[in-house]
């Protein structure tokens, strides 16, 4: 097995997301939007968001370890943070935000999370990257970067400072 | 002629006793007690238990984690605070619950606790919450069950009482962080609580930093020094700079047996009274399993008082049970799934 890894650029991506976000609630799409990050890398990229977006209300963080659908094969995954959101969910339009959207089985977790803090009046789904792969008819609002990848093909990012995002392939060899 | 006593050998069993609580993968199936477990298990269960705790703190109280599994109570001895926090656990775990009060049914008709088991296990039940009088009770039904069946020990004898003792750890870690600079002093009847053995090793098994027990001879167990404690026998002495206090019920029937001459001399010296209390660190928690005997062990004004912590004991328990019932039942996914 041999692996390559190129680095893609993250705040060129960062930065696109927010401008599209910025346009779209300056059209007037988004009321007053929460701001909520799905552990880990969710929540750097919502936090780089939070910031530039100046918004006053905290930013939520999900972890969604207690609504995985992969309980039954793999068990209950180590949980580093708990959820955290101290913001009153009910009647508010939502941003999501994750690193990569790939099945979308993590962001179903979280919806699914979210409707147990109460019932938002809207959720946008705002990622980093957006590639193929989807298992389940989700897709994201806003993308920083779309990607077209393999099954050999994974994105990795770190963070959260500084952070970074590796395309890593992998080859029988 | 002089008998020359002769030490009786003591029969060595499985290298690693406890090795049953685990699967051939290493991962966690029963908890049968704290010994074996280490203080990675420890602190992975004290760190999930964290999750499940602010999951209690929302509007709607539950998970989807077990959807579909069933947890039953196995009850031989009567119990209020653990059956319904076990049950509240495993309802919050959006699992399925039944409540055996087997001391008033099927093992009273002359039924053989396997063949229970075995009528339960038809059932299609995934874990047996077990409280018993007898000590190795849960043990003796964790090597009885089916593979995909955990149990969980919620009392046995005077043995362990392992979901106690970390949710008394998990306590005092979300109040004093750090237990390797920490004094703990346990006081009262440490010979028959199982909850005093199990908070022993998990204390040690943390590496608190000097675990102190406090009680008249009658009430210690013989070489109770073995299970790395200090031995006090005045309050005074034993609550200097203490920054945990954790008080034991004492029951009724040890008066019966002799062991004390009585209830009023017993909380004259050792029960904790406002007075005793300030002996500790001015900060200092003080903590029971329950119930409390108000007037004999601990005075009301310190159950009620400022640094009591013992109704949030009870809240904790929900998460740290939930904890340990969802890291037993990821390991017996397989069998089942």
């Amino acid at each position: 097995m041999t692996q390559t890894d190129r680095l893609l650029p993250v705040n060129e991506a960062i930065e696109r997301l927010e401008a599209q976000i910025r346009s779209d609630r300056q059209e007037g799409a988004l009321v007053d939007p929460l701001i909520i990050g799905i552990h880990t890398g969710g929540v750097w990229v919502a936090d780089a968001l939070h910031r530039a977006l100046g918004c006053s209300e905290p930013l939520g963080r999900l972890n969604i370890t207690f609504y995985r659908d992969d309980f039954n094969t793999l068990g209950l995954h180590p949980q580093v943070s708990p959820s955290d959101l101290s913001v009153d969910v009910d009647g508010r339009d939502i941003i999501l935000v994750d690193d990569v959207l790939f099945t979308g089985r993590t962001v179903r977790a979280a919806m699914n999370e979210l409707f147990d803090y109460g019932r938002p009046r809207r959720i946008a789904l705002a990622v980093l990257y957006q590639r193929d792969g989807r298992e389940l008819p989700i897709c994201a609002d806003w993308a920083g970067q779309e990607l077209n990848l393999g099954p050999d093909e994974q994105i990795h990012v770190d963070g959260p400072d500084p952070m970074t995002a590796r395309l890593v392939t992998s080859k029988e060899s | 002629m002089a008998v020359k006593f002769v030490r009786p050998k003591i029969p060595k069993f499985a290298p690693d006793p406890w090795a049953i609580q685990f699967d051939d993968q290493g991962r966690l199936r029963h908890l049968l007690t704290i010994e074996g477990l280490g203080p990675q298990w420890i602190t992975r269960i004290l760190d999930t238990a964290e999750g499940f705790v602010s999951v209690t703190d929302r509007e709607i109280k539950k998970v989807p984690l077990l959807r579909g599994r069933t947890v039953v109570n196995l009850f031989f001895e009567s119990s209020t605070r653990t059956r319904t926090t076990f049950e509240l656990a495993a309802k919050r775990l959006s699992a399925d619950v039944l409540n055996l009060n087997l001391a008033t049914s099927a093992t009273k008709k002359g039924e053989s606790l396997l063949d229970t088991l075995r009528n339960i296990e038809a059932m299609q039940a995934d874990m047996f919450v077990v409280r018993h009088d007898q000590s190795g009770a849960a043990h003796f039904i964790a090597r009885h069950v089916a593979p995909h069946v955990s149990v969980l020990n919620a009392g046995d004898g005077w043995h362990s009482h392992p979901t106690q003792a970390l949710l008394d750890a998990f306590t005092i870690r979300r109040h004093k962080g750090d237990f390797t600079s920490l004094r703990v002093a346990i006081v009262g009847d440490i010979r028959h609580s199982r909850v005093a053995r199990s908070q022993m090793h998990v204390l040690n098994s943390l590496n608190v930093g000097e675990l102190r027990v406090i009680a008249p001879r009658t009430l210690l167990p013989t070489h109770v020094e073995k299970l790395g404690v200090r031995v006090f026998h005045d309050m005074r002495e034993g609550l200097k700079d203490v920054d945990v206090v954790i008080m034991l019920r004492l029951q009724r029937e040890r008066m019966e047996a002799g062991l004390l001459p009585s209830e009023e001399e017993f909380y004259r010296l050792y029960g904790l009274t406002e007075e005793k209390l300030a002996w500790a660190k001015p900060d200092a928690i003080v903590m029971h399993p329950g119930p409390a005997n108000r007037g004999v062990e601990i005075e009301s004004s310190v159950a009620d008082g400022p640094q009591s912590v013992i109704l949030e004991q009870v809240s904790n328990g929900i998460g740290v049970r939930m904890a340990v019932m969802s890291l037993c039942m990821s390991a017996n996914r397989g069998e089942n799934a």
